[in-house]
């Protein structure tokens, strides 16, 4: 454990903790406590040294005010063409004036539902981060679908960013997606200026018998955010769980997404991509826990590196004994643009069952040059035939995601960025 | 039109091509044959821009404008068109797309405006049926998965979207079926003008039964160590290339 651990960090964020959830508070704090920061040479967190990077990037660690949000500003965050709920976050704090529902939602302070079970899937023992997100939070929203609900327009949750003094912000989320219901739900985090922070996000996700849940998640944040995710989801009986992680900068982050098929006919769909330059660093960790038979899960990532960037994935799939008939698939391809890019990729399957199609793979390379060629030779431009093909190889994960408002705001910045030197 | 002079080329410092000199007409029909390893992909990638290989010596004009220092890019604006041996499959961009982000930028270098999409569509229909390609080829990703005739095919009817000066058949007819051989040639000479010239690479005569040269050029330890009229495909269809290289080697060592 380093000094910062005991010292610095963990006390101002404890001081500032509300007078709510005590015993769950309490219970983070002795996790934290327990498991400390994650030291330089933990397994998890060997490419990510993010308790260093915390120690060296943030100057004020308490957390950080909601600061004000003006309609305008929501009005030009939100993507064009969306038309659906939108609620708005200022610092990981509702903002309920400036946020709308649906028939079928029902959206609640964390603070005024005290029994939400918080901590039953995203648990402090697994990850320190969670744990400390659990002793500190300020408050957060408890979102629910009504049995049976079938909600097609999307649910934005606008998350506004900014934190002068580097301090830290803490989103704490809570879904849950009744029977027989769908939804799908937009993570959207952006940063009002180029200010460093840290944000420590836990979200859990609680998904009802044939349940239809899409998570999305977009990060676009500034290039000094240090931030920690981690998105937990049970699933259950013939339900389907598709999640995208999107992160198109940052100077580390790490995204633990964790996945529990927790009953039979069973799907989650798993699929991300990171675009990364300059130094940004980003690391994508993920972990489906085939318990039950019959059960499925597909998971393909993609990463563009460019300049000194560096990319981290680690993928792992149990197949345990009793999980007969599992089908369980991991893609992870990545293409580095300059020498100093690194990506290191760890794709990892553990089964004990005997009855089961499995498959995992990595690929990391260069653009293909055979291929710039043939474009150039039909009188494209250099450049414009670099961002084809990196947009080409990027599509496959874009495709994946069917609200248009997200995928055609994606496409956007992600063009404007490969038609440039990126 | 296209004027080469003592062209030396190399790849990785292996010299390839040894002093090639070549004058292409409008109106033309140049057959370049010769044994594998003779140098004619090269001469034909050194022609389109292709960076693994270095020209050493010599300078290329195409309409009187120095070719060689152009990107290639730059070289297809211009009008130099080259059908791949081996065509790319390249995943996720389709043909479609490609073709019209391909076909703004050569006319925008022409000083054209670009053609909208209701244009460029009515354009491809016409250049589809020169081919007889489908259009659900077209929409799928760039050659992926395609039979080698698609492919080829898919050579010629860019080719007839982008309306080159020169095109330049890199062994279009390796792989091909008969079929697939006579409609490739039908779409080449339909699309053969007054005004624009064709270098055909091959190793086989057979090619040559569809697109019928005006001269034929044999490459030999790269250069051109003898050029006739399209009888000498038929000799070296018959002969093979062994008294060639005979009569070469013999005067070399001479």
């Amino acid at each position: 454990m380093s000094t910062l651990t005991q010292q610095e960090l963990v006390l101002g964020l404890f001081e500032a903790a509300p007078a709510t959830f005590l015993s769950l508070r309490q219970l983070g704090k002795e996790s934290f406590y327990a498991q400390g920061m994650p030291a330089l040479k933990s397994e998890e967190y060997k490419f990510t040294p993010i308790a260093k990077k915390l120690e060296s990037g943030l100057t004020d660690f308490f957390p950080a005010k909601p600061i004000k949000i003006s309609t305008e500003q929501v009005k030009s965050a939100v993507f064009a063409g969306f038309e659906g709920v939108v609620l708005v976050f200022s610092n990981g704090q509702y903002l309920p004036e400036l946020s709308n529902s649906t028939e079928g939602l029902t959206v609640n302070l964390l603070s005024k539902t005290e029994n939400t079970p918080l901590g039953s899937i995203a648990k402090a023992d697994n990850d320190p981060f969670t744990a400390l997100n659990q002793a500190t939070f300020t408050d957060g929203l408890h979102l629910s679908i009504d049995n049976k609900k079938v909600i097609e327009s999307p649910i934005l949750l606008l998350q506004f960013h900014q934190a002068q003094g580097g301090q830290v912000i803490s989103p704490r989320i809570w879904i849950e997606a009744g029977d027989f219901s769908k939804a799908t739900f937009i993570d959207y985090q952006v940063s009002l200026d180029d200010a460093p922070y840290f944000v420590n996000k836990v979200v859990e996700i609680k998904g009802g018998v044939h349940a239809d849940i899409t998570y999305h998640s977009l990060q676009e944040e500034s290039n000094q955010v240090i931030e920690v995710s981690n998105v937990v989801t049970d699933i259950k009986q013939d339900s389907q769980f598709t999640s995208t992680q999107i992160t198109l900068s940052g100077d580390m982050v790490r995204n633990n997404l964790t996945l529990n098929l927790l009953e039979s006919n069973s799907v989650g769909n798993m699929y991300g991509l990171y675009l990364l330059h300059g130094k940004s660093h980003v690391d994508n960790h993920t972990n489906v826990d085939h318990t039950i038979p019959h059960a499925e899960s597909n998971e393909l990532y993609k990463g563009i590196l460019a300049d000194q960037s560096r990319g981290v994935f680690n993928g792992k799939i149990f197949v345990r004994q009793i999980a007969q008939k599992t089908n369980a698939f991991q893609q992870n391809n990545n293409i580095l643009l300059s020498d100093d890019a690194i990506i290191n990729t760890k794709p990892q399957l553990e089964i004990w069952a005997d009855d089961v199609k499995c498959s995992h793979g990595c690929t990391v390379g260069q653009l293909d040059e055979e291929a710039l060629f043939y474009l150039q030779a039909r009188g494209i431009d250099k450049i414009t035939a670099r961002g084809l093909l990196l947009y080409a190889f990027a599509g496959e994960v874009l495709d994946k995601i069917e609200e248009d408002s997200l995928r055609n705001y994606i496409v956007n910045q992600i063009q404007k960025r490969l038609g440039s030197n990126f | 039109m296209l004027s080469i002079k003592n062209l030396h080329a190399s790849i990785e410092g292996t010299p390839i091509l040894r002093g090639i000199n070549l004058e292409v007409k409008a109106g033309e029909v140049h057959a370049i044959m010769g044994p594998n390893g003779s140098g004619k992909s090269t001469l034909a990638s050194v022609l389109a821009g292709r960076e693994e290989y270095e020209v050493t010596e010599g300078e290329v004009l195409f309409q009187g404008k120095e070719l060689l220092p152009l990107s290639p890019e730059d070289r297809a604006r211009e009008g130099v068109f080259l059908a791949f041996q081996y065509p790319i499959e390249i995943p996720g961009v389709s043909t479609t797309n490609f073709l019209r982000t391909a076909l703004n930028q050569v006319r925008e270098y022409r000083g054209q405006e670009p053609l909208d999409a209701v244009k460029f569509l009515s354009l491809m229909k016409e250049k589809m049926a020169l081919v007889e390609i489908d259009q659900k080829l077209l929409s799928r990703s760039l050659n992926e998965g395609f039979s080698g005739g698609e492919k080829k095919r898919n050579e010629i009817f860019q080719m007839a979207m982008l309306n080159p000066v020169l095109s330049i058949l890199d062994e279009t007819d390796s792989g091909l079926d008969i079929d697939a051989l006579r409609i490739v040639s039908n779409g080449v000479n339909k699309l053969k003008s007054d005004t624009t010239a064709t270098i055909v690479v091959t190793h086989y005569q057979r090619l040559l039964d569809y697109i019928v040269p005006d001269f034929v050029h044999v490459l030999y330890k790269g250069r051109i160590v003898k050029s006739g009229t399209k009888e000498l495909a038929l000799e070296l269809e018959e002969k093979g290339y062994d008294w060639i290289k005979e009569e070469v080697d013999s005067t070399a060592t001479v």
